[in-house]
């Protein structure tokens, strides 16, 4: 019962609290910069805008192209109910793993890169192909730095994964130092922001992420948008489950909810510090410098998964 | 003599009628026979002399058919070889074999004037667009200006590339950002551009077309507005070829303020350009703060000249401001904390090694190529080209200005922001020189009538590069013909050369980098 009641605050709090987040992360970018931020909750405003609008499409749009935005919301409120945030009585968890996880991220992708081509025009398919690039380098480096993670807590299970790190406490490991690193690089490309793309930009020849995306309006412009809220979100959640799960409730103790929820939005207001700090202080790299980006992140989990299997 | 003229002196021989209704000093003018219009250029092309400009005039009010010009330009010297084109046989031979930036100048005349350059490999139309009629040529004095084009049905073609993998990006002309339309057609193999074509005339307002129906007193108003940024330089460019023809003696001090008008214009425009470059490499911080810096400079200008871009303040005769001794004191007071801001910006740019890795070797317009095109302004001084009108052929005050002009070999985005940079800390000088030494006196004089039919010709460095200004009055001193040349025309086709075997999301990176003027370009 206690897990049903977890599993609900816990997607109510990613799809409420995740336009904030990112709220959270301009503001803080517009004050790098010196600039007067729009507030936090600009990121509502911008959605309420969106939804209130019609939709444009195009002539040519399949049933792909209109079934997209749902798709990946749905992925993300999906994934989010998997991710122990709050406390490892995840009834969800049981069901999926992280190998589904990251499954879940790569439908979503699958789809929108469909849905850049559906079109037909040059922008979409030119996003298209530049998000499977990203993809295609990402995703093994990703399942490597997960593999490392669970070999150490030999499980895959994310809860699993969760209860070990916290019962073990605070230990440098090589492992998951290495593994870490790989994860912070590949968040940074799964969510499109500097130095891989750009989320803020208008210059179409440019993007990646927002190219496959340029057709959509309205409510389904909305939806996209706050998938994309909802993932950075979640993948703040992940590598707080994966690496640092300090203050989550384990499943013998439900009363340990409103810590975690306070534990939470403290490392959501470190992380995005972090995040801007990275973000304002570099430079997009050139497209084609992303295989060493993601190259170099492979190689992060890879040491990782060696000085497991060498000195642990 | 000099060495142009003695040129086309042994080129042509007995066939060069040097022309001495000219009263502008640094230029000179000749005719030559319609035929050997290509052995002028033959023979220009062997001094090393860069086309300026072509263009053709309409002489009809005189009793003769149309005329085509071409400027060419070697060190401090300019020639204008004009020759007679007939109006019941409108071909001239072209010399685009000769000179690649006549390539569009010649197909610019053929849509606008209806000649026809002979031997041109490419008449698609220029400026004019395809739903046009084809015998509407706008810059004829039989076309009336004030009737609405009759629309018909056309269709233009592009360049195309075939080939397995090869595709197609349209961008434009309507653009993500607020800039001006133009449309870019790439043809690109996975991300390698293998072809950029640009189509540009989207702004075309009809401002030459314009100028003949105005008076010359209300012609540097519309100057001003050619290209908005470049207000100054396009006015002063204006005035000072009215003042040619009218031998008008403008005021010492006239000619200071302009000169401090310029150097403002210029720096504010590299101050913003310098940052939307860093912007396009998703480095934000940089477009932020230089755009705060260049909005003190403008907020100055609008307190002291009543002006953000100190438009219309420019006129034939001299300016229409004057800066008082407080006025002085707070251009120097705003200049000391701009330079100091602005060293700490360039040294955050020098060290940057993400930004470094995106700006250089980017975008490579190589020497050889710039000289080809005959590049002007910042282009051409990033690839190796020494063009400074204000050091080569200065005109007052720049001839009692020491100045350095900043050259640079790379022909790289880099080597564009150096361009940039090293420029500002030499306005930043010049404008101090200028207000220590400005002379007193009044800012305007009386400007005459021009007579019938003389020309007047001007260059003003422009914070783009050389602006010229070819003005000719008619049988009763009326303005006949105005020819704008604002730099863009000659380094939109740079642009085009440098995105060879770069990849399509540099693109954006290397156009803001030469930030041509889109509507300078149209007029």
């Amino acid at each position: 019962m206690n897990g049903i009641i977890v599993e609900t605050l816990q997607i109510a709090i990613l799809i409420g609290i995740a336009p904030a987040f990112t709220g959270w992360v301009r503001m803080l970018k517009c004050w790098m910069q010196g600039r007067t931020s729009a507030g936090m909750f600009q990121p509502y405003r911008d959605l309420a805008k969106l939804f209130s609008k019609d939709i444009v499409l195009a002539h040519n749009a399949s049933w792909i192209f209109r079934f997209t935005p749902y798709l990946c919301f749905g992925t993300v409120v999906l994934a989010g109910g998997i991710v122990p945030m709050l406390s490892t009585d995840l009834p969800l968890a049981l069901t999926a793993d992280v190998i589904v996880l990251v499954g879940l991220f790569a439908i979503a992708r699958f789809f929108t890169a469909l849905s850049g081509m559906d079109i037909g025009t040059a922008f979409g398919g030119m996003g298209s192909s530049r998000e499977m690039m990203v993809a295609s380098l990402a995703e093994p480096a990703m399942l490597m730095a997960i593999f490392t993670v669970s070999l150490l807590c030999k499980s895959t299970s994310l809860s699993r994964i969760a209860e070990v790190i916290y019962t073990a406490g605070f230990v440098a490991k090589p492992s998951l130092a290495f593994a870490f690193i790989a994860f912070i690089l590949i968040a940074l490309a799964e969510n499109g922001r500097i130095p891989v793309d750009n989320p803020a930009t208008h210059l179409e020849l440019t993007m990646i992420h927002e190219a496959m995306i340029l057709e959509y309006s309205g409510r389904h412009l909305a939806l996209i948008e706050w998938a994309g809220m909802m993932k950075l979100f979640l993948f703040i959640a992940l590598s707080s489950t994966l690496f640092y799960p300090f203050g989550i409730a384990g499943t013998d103790n439900p009363a340990g909810v409103p810590v975690a929820a306070v534990a939470l939005i403290l490392k959501l207001f470190i992380s995005g510090v972090v995040l801007v700090v990275i973000e304002t202080g570099l430079a997009k790299m050139r497209l084609f410098r992303l295989t060493e980006f993601l190259g170099a992140a492979f190689l992060m989990a890879t040491l990782g998964m060696l000085s497991f299997f060498i000195l642990e | 003599m000099s060495l142009l003229t003695d040129a086309i002196t042994e080129a042509l021989g007995g066939d060069v009628r040097f022309d001495s209704t000219q009263s502008f000093s640094p230029v000179v003018s000749c005719v030559v026979p319609r035929q050997r219009f290509t052995d002028a250029a033959k023979a220009m092309k062997k001094s090393h002399a860069l086309l300026a400009a072509e263009w053709a005039v309409d002489e009809t009010p005189f009793g003769r058919g149309f005329a085509v010009f071409a400027c060419y330009r070697w060190w401090s010297e300019y020639l204008i070889i004009k020759i007679e084109v007939p109006a019941d046989d409108p071909v001239f031979p072209s010399i685009t074999k000769k000179y690649v930036p006549a390539y569009r100048f010649e197909r610019q005349i053929h849509s606008l004037m209806g000649l026809v350059p002979v031997g041109h490999p490419d008449l698609r139309p220029w400026i004019k667009f395809e739903d046009w009629p084809e015998d509407a040529w706008p810059l004829r004095k039989s076309f009336d200006g004030q009737t609405s084009m009759k629309r018909v049905k056309g269709e233009y073609t592009w360049a195309r590339a075939e080939g397995e993998g090869v595709y197609e990006i349209p961008v434009g002309p309507v653009h993500a950002g607020i800039i001006e339309p133009g449309h870019f057609r790439f043809q690109a193999v996975g991300e390698m551009v293998i072809n950029l074509e640009e189509r540009l005339g989207y702004v075309h307002k009809g401002i030459e077309k314009r100028f003949e129906s105005l008076s010359w007193k209300e012609g540097p108003a519309l100057a001003g507005r050619v290209s908005g940024d470049t207000t100054v330089a396009h006015s002063t460019a204006y005035s000072m070829a009215v003042e040619a023809i009218t031998n008008c003696a403008v005021p010492e001090r006239a000619y200071w303020l302009r000169a401090l008008f310029l150097e403002r214009e210029r720096i504010a425009n590299h101050l913003g350009d310098i940052g939307a470059i860093c912007n396009d490499a998703a480095f934000a911080f940089m477009l932020y703060q230089l755009m705060r810096l260049k909005e003190i400079m403008m907020r100055t200008n609008h307190k002291l000249f009543g002006h953000r871009f100190i438009m219309d303040r420019v006129i034939p005769g001299g300016v229409t401001v004057d800066i008082s001794a407080d006025g002085k004191k707070e251009i120097l007071a705003e200049l000391d904390c701009i330079s100091a801001e602005f060293e700490r910006l360039v040294v955050i740019y020098d060290e940057h090694s993400s930004l470094d890795d995106r700006v250089k070797e980017t975008g490579i317009l190589i020497p050889e190529k710039a000289r080809e095109l005959c590049t002007v302004g910042i282009v051409a001084r990033a690839s190796g080209l020494n063009l400074d009108c204000r050091a080569m052929n200065p005109y007052p005050p720049y001839d009692r200005i020491e100045m350095n002009v900043p050259v640079f070999i790379e022909g790289d985005v880099d080597a564009r922001v150096r361009v940039r940079t090293e420029e500002i800390r030499e306005s930043v000088r010049i404008i101090r020189f200028i207000l220590e030494n400005i002379p007193e006196g009044a800012v305007s004089g009386p400007v005459g009538q021009p007579a019938p039919e003389t020309t007047g010709f001007a260059a003003v460095e422009g914070w783009r590069g050389e602006i010229i200004y070819w003005v000719q009055s008619g049988p009763k001193g009326e303005i006949n013909r105005c020819m704008v040349r604002d730099p863009s025309s000659l380094n939109w086709i740079g642009l085009e050369q440098s995105i060879y075997g770069n990849i399509v999301p540099d693109f954006p990176l290397c156009n803001k980098s030469f930030n041509q003027s889109y509507s300078g370009h149209d007029v």
